[in-house]
């Protein structure tokens, strides 16, 4: 079959079959992700509201957008819960993974202790918390049962506090990926690094903080990416957890954006929220995916 | 007419140009080794001819028909990689017949066939082994085995020897060189081993930044190289490249101490001698310097150098004095008794010296 | 080296008890909530009400979890979770099988015919991990409507095989990105084309990837509730979607118990995955995280 094809013609197929074969994957990418970028983008300049509306009118939803309220506490929700998340997940797991790393008995059950939330629903994790959390059932009812009266923990129901108790939560979710994370970067290092530095008197601590941390570079600049992008698009959580709640104590801009589109009739802010939540993450993983890329040249 | 015709070739990615207008002919039952210094453009040559890249300008044919469209298996060419390319989720007879199957070949044809190839290698108690279980050299054997099966017009190798230790390596050549010697087969050879290339081939062609800088025969090349480049790369040690000024029909270069050496011919080549008066460079190797035990003949002219070094190599020594600010190296023969730091007579074998522009790096005849 | 070395030994006792013990606290800190759900699973709601949330229950009753199972109230018919367990395997195996398919074809095309622009393409595939899907919702709704898949379990297969392709063709790519390319000129010499090269030489050669990535897209579709709430309609909803309305509906009395049963229901899928095969998951969470 093959060689009754003109060998020119024949040539041409076989050289354009591969891109055949992954068009359609990229057809769907770039409907489906750039393209609907670029209509969320329009839409969030115009004024649309229970329907999309072509109509333009220039930022006019991105000045409503920052004169919210809700928007305001949104974005500093996702800064405290962001910069907690990250530096408690990075920090715990890195712990972890060091202590781990001390030639532990009983590794191969703590490993995957802690990092079995990760393979569960944000949904059922805040489940799970939601009810220890709670004051009249949770811990705090435990700990009363047991005698000890005065303790208190009702931040779930606290305004003010609510915002940690995701951070909890989440945390109690990631960490143990984290740990994972650092510790294949451990015993990633090349083992005559370390004998060097045994030869040369490095004590344990001197050994961490002086050679294998400063190694583990690359790892924490993954786990920064990753985790980043979980928080910005943390919403799962939120909902099951909180709700947002008490009042909009917890909204976060992933359930600023829904509640606005699709029960608040707003879809031009709402639109213009996602538009901004996009920049947040592209900054963070453009950068980190461009220089991955040109490093494998 | 030739069996293998590589007409003006060129290939380049981008802006680089990575083979430039190359030609080389291959007569039948020819074993035409390629060597180089990686990046010379070898195994884009061989690629291009195996079809797994397109050339950008020029021709291939084989037996006078361009082969330049046609797809690899099209063009009845086998070829043993470098990383033996056995495939890791097949066995070895698998391997073996792959080949034929793509061709629709019916399963007893291959079987006898792939049965034939491996009685002829001496693998038969290896067919149902997975790569994985095989050593270097097996894997090595399987790998030609299946080149052999399909009984290709032409074989090509590229470094095939290179991911074998060093008796591995000597043995797996013999017996390359005893394939060619039994099939007649017509073989196109990639190497960075300049021993390789002078032990296996009856034709070389040494390539540097994607140009043939000489083809010729084992001899032609050790003994006549074209320019410094080939002089430096064929030859282990290499070619001693001394700077030396022309004056009359002396060649003159310097000591270690100071004092000059001087080299008297009977008659320089014309390109030579009219550089009266400039530095020439003076290419000879280092078995063309021996100590006076040697039978010197006339052409030879005898003169005390200091030894700085002295390497015994077994069934030679290998001295090492200063000429011409340059370490160069002599072998002498095993019963010397010179030593390091002391001054020894030397023969140097006048006909065996060859002479090079210092600036161009061409030869000068 | 042995004068440097002496006084870790003589503290080392002390030292390893107390790595010991912060290493077992957190045992306790990552598994108390899963008991706490199993644990109150298991007990009768006065029990829940009146005792302690540690303790493990007086009556053993399985009550909970055949209420949650099939009689509890979600929304507004007592259907329990079951109708939306099998929405979701009807949604997850779908999705999986196509998206892991072409991703393999994508790695294979990315890594082995390489093109002019392949790196872009790749580069746009993989930056399609990481928006927030909150950016194609609105644009999302209005094209399953369009093309008539809103509100059905098929228009969320088409969501996450989407959505689910950057990390696929991330996952083949880097690991058919080690596979020698020598074997693939190879089988060309042999006069394998594109496909038989890829049917015989690579997908056999691929099982570990396929896990990883099974496992990824399966515990990522699963435990999806983004998708779902904004998507399915009531009877395409998935177990995601259908526990969050079971726990958080404010009608009638809170069943702890059931909510509880729900919820280790939910789980159960993705738990199992990962006990059975915890070394390939977190290979892809691995994967997933360390690009390029």
């Amino acid at each position: 079959m093959q060689h009754s094809l003109p060998g020119k013609a024949e040539a041409t197929l076989r050289e354009i079959l591969p891109r055949l074969v992954l068009s359609p994957s990229l057809f769907l990418i770039l409907l489906f992700v750039y393209g609907f970028i670029l209509y969320t983008g329009y839409l969030s300049l115009t004024d649309s509201r229970m329907l999309p509306s072509y109509d333009l009118q220039g930022l006019e939803n991105y000045a409503r957008l920052w004169g919210q309220r809700n928007w305001i506490t949104a974005l500093q929700n996702l800064a405290i819960f962001g910069i907690l998340y990250i530096l408690i997940c990075s920090l715990l797991g890195l712990v972890l993974a060091i202590f781990l790393d001390q030639k532990i008995r009983g590794e191969g059950i703590l490993r995957p202790i802690y990092l079995y939330p990760m393979a569960l629903s944000f949904i059922v994790t805040g489940t799970a918390w939601k009810w220890f959390l709670d004051p009249g059932l949770g811990l705090e009812n435990t700990m009363h049962l047991w005698g000890w009266e005065s303790f208190s923990f009702d931040w779930i129901k606290d305004r003010n506090m609510a915002i940690y108790t995701v951070v909890i939560a989440a945390v109690w979710q990631s960490s143990g990926f984290v740990m994972a994370m650092f510790l294949a970067g451990l015993r990633g290092i090349d083992s005559e690094i370390l004998k060097a530095a045994q030869m040369d008197g490095a004590g344990r601590w001197s050994l961490y903080t002086r050679i294998m941390i400063p190694q583990l570079r690359p790892v924490f600049l993954s786990a920064f990416v990753v985790l980043a992008h979980l928080a910005i698009k943390a919403y799962d959580l939120v909902i099951a957890l909180t709700n947002g709640g008490p009042g909009r104590a917890t909204e976060l801009p992933a359930t600023f954006m829904y509640s606005y589109t699709f029960t608040r009739n707003q879809m031009g802010v709402g639109a213009s929220s996602a538009v901004i939540m996009l920049a947040m993450i592209a900054s963070i993983i453009v950068p980190y995916l461009y220089a991955e890329l040109r490093e494998r040249r | 007419m030739s069996f293998l015709q590589i007409d003006k070739v060129c290939k380049s990615f981008g802006p680089i140009n990575v083979l430039r207008d190359i030609s080389i002919d291959v007569e039948e039952g020819g074993f035409l080794v390629l060597v180089g210094p990686s990046g010379c453009g070898k195994s884009t040559l061989l690629n291009t001819i195996a079809g797994l890249e397109k050339l950008t300008t020029g021709e291939i044919r084989i037996e006078g028909n361009v082969i330049d469209d046609l797809a690899p298996a099209d063009r009845n060419i086998a070829m043993v990689f470098q990383s033996y390319a056995l495939y890791p989720n097949m066995n070895v007879g698998q391997n073996i017949s792959f080949g034929l199957e793509m061709r629709g070949m019916p399963k007893e044809e291959r079987d006898a066939k792939v049965a034939e190839v491996a009685k002829t290698l001496q693998i038969e108690h290896l067919l149902d082994r997975k790569p994985g279980q095989l050593s270097g050299g097996q894997r090595q054997r399987v790998a030609m085995g299946r080149a052999l099966v399909r009984n290709p017009k032409l074989f090509l190798f590229d470094e095939p020897l290179s991911n074998l230790d060093a008796k591995l390596r000597v043995d797996m050549r013999t017996e390359i060189k005893r394939m060619h010697q039994t099939f007649g087969s017509t073989i196109v050879y990639v190497t960075h081993d300049q021993i390789e290339a002078m032990t296996l081939g009856t034709r070389i062609a040494v390539l540097k930044d994607g140009i043939v800088q000489q083809y010729g025969t084992p001899a032609e090349i050790y003994n006549d190289p074209s320019n410094m480049f080939v002089a430096d790369f064929m030859g282990s040690p290499a070619m001693n490249l001394i700077p030396a000024t022309v004056n009359g029909n002396r060649v003159e270069m310097t000591r270690a101490d100071g004092a000059p050496l001087v080299l008297s011919f009977d008659k320089l080549p014309a390109t030579v001698s009219a550089r009266n008066g400039k530095e020439v460079m003076v290419g000879i190797r280092p078995e063309a310097i021996t100590d006076a035990a040697g039978r010197g003949g006339d052409k030879c002219i005898q003169a005390a150098c200091r030894i700085d070094v002295v390497e015994p190599a077994g069934a030679d020594i290998y001295a090492i004095t200063v000429l011409g600010g340059k370490e160069v190296v002599t072998r002498l023969h095993q019963d010397w008794p010179g030593m390091a730091n002391q001054s020894a007579e030397l023969l140097f074998n006048l006909e065996k010296i060859v002479f090079f522009d210092p600036q161009s790096g061409e030869r000068l005849r | 080296m042995s004068h440097s070395s002496q006084p870790a030994f003589s503290s080392g006792r002390l030292l390893r008890a107390c790595l010991y013990a912060v290493l077992i606290l957190f045992a306790v800190y990552y598994l108390l909530p899963l008991f706490v759900m199993l644990v109150n699973s298991v007990k009768t709601l006065d029990e829940i009400r009146g005792g302690n949330m540690m303790s493990l229950p007086k009556n053993f009753t399985f009550e909970p979890w055949l209420t949650a199972w099939s009689s509890a109230q979600i929304g507004v018919e007592p259907t329990g979770l079951s109708p939306y367990f099998i929405n979701s395997i009807l949604m997850v195996v779908p999705a999986v099988t196509i998206s892991t398919f072409l991703g393999a074809l994508n790695g294979y095309v990315l890594t082995k015919w390489r093109f002019p622009g392949d790196k872009v393409v790749f580069g746009l595939m993989l930056f399609a991990c990481f928006i927030p899907f909150q950016i194609v919702l609105i644009p999302m709704a209005r094209v399953l409507g369009a093309i008539g898949l809103a509100g059905t379990t098929s228009g969320l297969v088409l969501v996450h095989v989407v959505y689910g392709l950057g990390f696929t063709t991330l996952f083949f790519r880097n690991y058919y990105a080690a596979f020698p390319d020598e074997l693939i000129k190879a089988a060309k010499m042999d006069g394998a084309g594109f496909w038989r090269t890829f049917t015989r030489i690579l997908l056999p050669s691929s099982g570990p990837i396929i896990v990883v990535t099974v496992i990824w897209q399966f515990t990522n579709i699963w435990n999806d509730f983004l998708f779902g709430a904004s998507f399915a309609d009531f009877d395409s909803m998935p177990m995601t979607v259908a526990l969050n309305n079971l726990v958080s509906s404010s009608t009638g009395v809170k069943e702890y118990n059931v909510h509880f049963a729900g919820a280790v229901l939910a789980a159960l899928p993705t738990l199992i995955v990962y006990v059975v095969s915890g070394r390939y998951f977190v290979r892809g969470l691995m994967a997933g995280a360390v690009k390029g």
